[in-house]
This record gives C-alpha cells, structure tokens and sequence, in this order.
C-alpha cells in the first residue's frame, strides 16, 4: 500500500510541520470520488423508503372564506412567526429576518479573530461559538420545534399530550413597560420608553469606553456593527422575557410605531 | 486450424474495440490504476473536473465536512428531476392546480410518488443546508479567505427557503394557502413600502399598491399568487440559485480548496 493510500495511519505518518500539513495529500479519484459515491447511494435509498412509506400532504382545496385555526406558516418559518407574539409585524416579519440575513452576511468580516480557521476548537473561540450556537439552537431550531409542536389554536401553548380546545381563553392583561414601571400619561410614557430602548443601546458605547484597551484591534466601525447585532439579538430575548414573565406588551408606544 | 479459443481471443476483441478511433474519440484513457489515470479521471470528465486532483487528507473525513454540502448540492439535483417531472402534469391555474394534484395522487404513473420526493428532498434540503452552514461556522470556515463565499452560502440559504416557501403554495389546498396566506402578511407591515407598517401614509401606499400586492399580484392569495409563485418557484429562484451553486463551487476552488489547518 503506498503511503497516500492510508487513510488513518499511525502517529509516525501524522504531517508535523505546517508545509507538511497542507501538502499531506490523497488523489481525489477514488478517495473522494468513492465517498461521494456512498454517500448519494445511502440518500437514494433513504429518500426512495421515505417517499413509498409516507406520503406528501394534501388538504381540501383552498378556500380563502375558512381561514383554519390555528393558521401556521412553513415549519421554517415558525420561528419567526414565534416573534409575532413578541413584536408587531413590521419588526417579526422584515426588520428581523432582514437582521438575520444580514448579520449572518457579515460575520466573516466582523469576527477578526484570526484563529480556529479550518478546524474544529472552542476553547479558541468560545464567545463566537457560544453566540452562534444560541442564535442557532435556541433562536430558531427551537423555536421551530415549538411552533410546531406546541402552539395550537389561537397562537396558544399546548403540551403534546392536551387537546387542541380552539375555544381556549388565556386571560391576558398586557401592559406597557412605562406603565408597568409606574409612568403615567401618554408622552411621559413615550419618553420613559425611548429612555428604556436607549439605556438598553448605551451599553454599545459604555463597554467600548470600558474595554476600548483590549478593541483596538477591532476598530471602531466593525465594533459598532458586530455590537449592534449582538445588543439586538439580547434584546429580543429581554422582550421575550418581559412579555412571558411580566406580560409586557410594549416598551416603546409612540403614534408612528411600537417596539 | 486455430483452436476455438483462439478465434474469440477476448483479449484481442477488447483490445480492436478499446483502440478504434470510435472508443478513442469518447475515452481518452485506461483505468489501470496509475497516478496518471487518477489525475485523467478527474481533469478528463466534465462533472468531476469541479474537484481538484488531489485533496488535502483531512478534507475527506466525513467528521470534517459532514459531507453535508454535497448532500444539498443532490438534494438540490433530485428536486430540478422531479420537479420537472411534476410540471408536466402540473397547471398553475386556480381552477385546475388542485386537480393536477389530485390527478398526480391517482392517476399518473408515479405520479405520488414524484411528488412526494419532491416534497421530502425538499425539507431535507432545508435542514441540510443549516446542517452545512452549522458546519462552515463550527470549522471557522468563514475566515480569511473564504469570508465572501460565506456571503454566498447565506444568499443561498435565504434562496433555499424562498424555493421552499414558492413551492409550499402550489398544490393550492387549505395547508398552502394559509401558510402562503400567514407568511405573506408580515409584507403589509414592511416600513414604508407596506400599507400597515410604519410610516406608510407618508409613501402613500394603499392594500392594492403595496408590497404585498406586488408579491401576490392582488389583495389576496389568489390564482394571480399561484401563477407568480409558480413562475418564480420553477425558473427565476432555480435558475439565480443555480448561478450562485457555481459560483460557490468556483470559489471553494480559488480559494484554496476545502479549509484546514495550517
Ligand atoms: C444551496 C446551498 C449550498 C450548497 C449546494 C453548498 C455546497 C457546498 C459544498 C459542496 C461545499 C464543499 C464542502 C462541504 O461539502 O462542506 C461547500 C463549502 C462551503 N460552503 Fe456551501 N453550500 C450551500 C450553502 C452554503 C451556506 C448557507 C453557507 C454559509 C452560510 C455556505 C458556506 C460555505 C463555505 C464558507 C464553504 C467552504 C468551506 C471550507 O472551505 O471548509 N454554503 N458548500
């Protein structure tokens, strides 16, 4: 067997310096090529079982007069149909997934930390990873997961083992934030409101302020933006806590938009 | 007399046909397995020449890439067969598209069974391609210098679940028009250009001439949505998404092959 050939060899054959390494090489043709190979033939069998044993959906014919209850989305898009109970439509519907693309774009360019660049490492990047994985698995795999499998009649919460009871009245005495905070008035709680949102936006500067020793090297712009996402990302959390555990409906009330 | 063995002398026959100028014009070289070979095999054949010769070793391991790029990239290839197969029994008309479905269910050979690979790669997809994404960001793969074609994994991404979302409408029963219906909405609320988000009085816009509107061509999800959907479902999101698929692959190569460790 000539030295390529083996896939797993022993310590001794192991690439030790970094030329070694990135010219420790195998043809692509068959080793590629023939897991390729495996791997189409598996998904065929399994994508073939799967379409005979279980068949695609197909409902009554549409009808725009009987809008069924509950309505959902594609199950994709349950997560962001999640944030309509924490948010008006404008801010579920576009300016999140409009965040969520847009920031997922930029992640290359505002992560400058150079290391963990083709390989598999925490301890390397735990601040990235551990935020990424929390958008990932608790922002929207999650959120998926319970959309689908938890929300029932009228957008509300049903454990998998209760019925469906579409006439469910979930008492709900939704405040706003200035109000719950003890404000009154329509202006001043606009303005205890903005007050809120800014605090909230404030610490953006106050940590550059803090650390500005140790950001050098990330410059003012990318710290702005990779904060920006990051704030707003926990924001989202923070109102999803007010709304669950203080029935806040609002922060911000003004005549033009409520956030 | 020559014996008969030696009239169908095998060897010889493969030998007359390997070397006619007929097998000569298709194949240009033999499989014995020889370094040259490999490297032909590769450079020499039209799909497998988006692959370099040699990979780095580590590149290969399943518990690197999860090989789930690859998986989409079929995923995506079973779809363009079976949804083509789908449109030949398919009409985007409010009054038949059901019935299509119907027709595919019952009568068509394979009919159910066309649509329902279509429908199952189709989810599968959408997890594979998180799956993917999940792995490029484990790996670091995004660093310098890889970080635009991450830009184009995204857009890819986002156009993997319009495809999904297009195509979700089309058997136009109650699930597709109400999801179509739900997912839909949120455009009347978009700033400025949606006739109930923020600021719109200023634009003027009204349900008819909205963002929404332009989406479903109409104030509802009706047969004006179906045809739209149906279009860009079946050419303008493939043929943008295929496009991009290239340039993706393309970039993997100048980029410097699959990401690893220096
Ligand atoms: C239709 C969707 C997509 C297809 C068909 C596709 C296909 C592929 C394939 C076949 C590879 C080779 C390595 C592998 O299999 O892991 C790859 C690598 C890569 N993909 Fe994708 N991809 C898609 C979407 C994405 C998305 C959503 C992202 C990120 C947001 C992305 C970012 C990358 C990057 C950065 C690499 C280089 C990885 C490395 O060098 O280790 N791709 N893609």
């Amino acid at each position: 067997m000539a030295k390529e050939d083996k896939i797993v060899g022993t310590s001794e054959d192991l690439p030790r310096t970094s030329w070694e390494r990135v010219n420790d090489k195998v043809h692509v043709w068959p080793y590629l090529t023939r897991l390729e190979f495996m791997c189409a033939i598996i998904l065929t069998i399994m994508l073939t079982a799967w379409s005979i044993l279980v068949d695609a959906p197909l409902e009554e014919p549409a009808n725009p007069s009987a809008t069924p209850n509950p309505s959902k989305a594609p199950w994709y898009f349950l997560g962001l149909q999640e944030m309509l109970v924490y948010f008006d439509p404008w801010m579920a519907g576009v300016v999140l997934p409009t965040l969520i693309i847009v920031g997922l774009m930029a992640i290359p360019f505002i992560d400058v930390n150079p290391k963990g660049n083709g390989y598999y490492t925490f301890g390397e990047r735990r601040f990235a990873i551990l935020t990424f994985l929390f958008g990932f698995l608790v922002l929207w795999v999650w959120l998926v997961i319970q959309g689908t499998f938890l929300r029932g009649p009228g957008w509300n919460f049903f454990m998998p083992w209760e019925e469906w009871d579409p006439h469910k009245v979930v008492a709900l005495t939704n405040v706003d934030l200035p109000y719950l905070l003890g404000f009154r008035g329509y202006w001043t709680e606009a303005a205890v409101g903005a007050v809120c949102l800014l605090a909230w936006y404030a610490t953006i500067p106050a940590w550059y302020i803090w650390r500005r020793k140790s950001l050098v090297n990330v410059g003012v712009v990318r710290y702005a933006i990779k904060s920006f996402l990051f704030v707003t990302m926990m924001g989202l959390v923070a109102k999803m806590a007010l709304r669950i555990f203080l029935n806040v409906k609002y922060v911000l009330v003004t005549p033009w938009l409520n956030i | 007399m020559p014996s008969l063995k030696e009239r169908f002398n095998l060897e010889q026959m493969k030998r007359n046909i390997v070397d006619s100028q007929v097998w000569r014009s298709m194949f240009r070289h033999g499989y014995e397995d020889t370094p040259r070979n490999r490297v032909l095999m590769v450079v020499d054949n039209l799909w497998l020449h988006l692959h370099p010769t040699k990979i780095r070793r580590h590149a290969i391991r399943v518990r690197f890439t999860w090989c789930m790029g690859g998986i989409t990239f079929l995923l995506f290839l079973y779809l363009t067969v079976t949804g083509v197969v789908l449109m030949f029994y398919y009409r985007p008309v409010g009054e038949y598209a059901y019935a299509d479905m119907k027709y595919l269910e019952f009568d068509a050979p394979f009919g159910m069974f066309m649509r329902n690979m279509h429908r199952w790669a189709a989810h599968a997809m959408v997890i594979s391609v998180w799956l993917h994404m999940l792995r490029v960001f484990m790996t670091g793969s995004y660093k310098p210098p890889r970080e635009f074609n991450w830009v184009i994994g995204v857009t890819l991404l986002t156009l993997t679940l319009l495809l999904s979302f297009t195509g979700y409408l089309l058997p136009w029963d109650q699930l597709s028009i109400w999801a179509v219906t739900v997912g839909t909405n949120m455009a009347r609320a978009t700033p400025l250009l949606g006739h109930e988000g923020p600021f719109a009085e200023m634009v003027g816009v009204t349900p008819r001439f909205d963002a929404r509107s332009a989406l479903l061509g109409g104030t509802i999800v009706g047969p004006p949505t179906l045809l739209r959907f149906y279009v860009l479902h079946c050419i303008v999101i493939p043929l943008i998404a295929s496009i991009l698929m290239m340039v993706h692959f393309w970039r993997i190569r100048k980029d410097g092959g699959i990401s690893g460790p220096l």
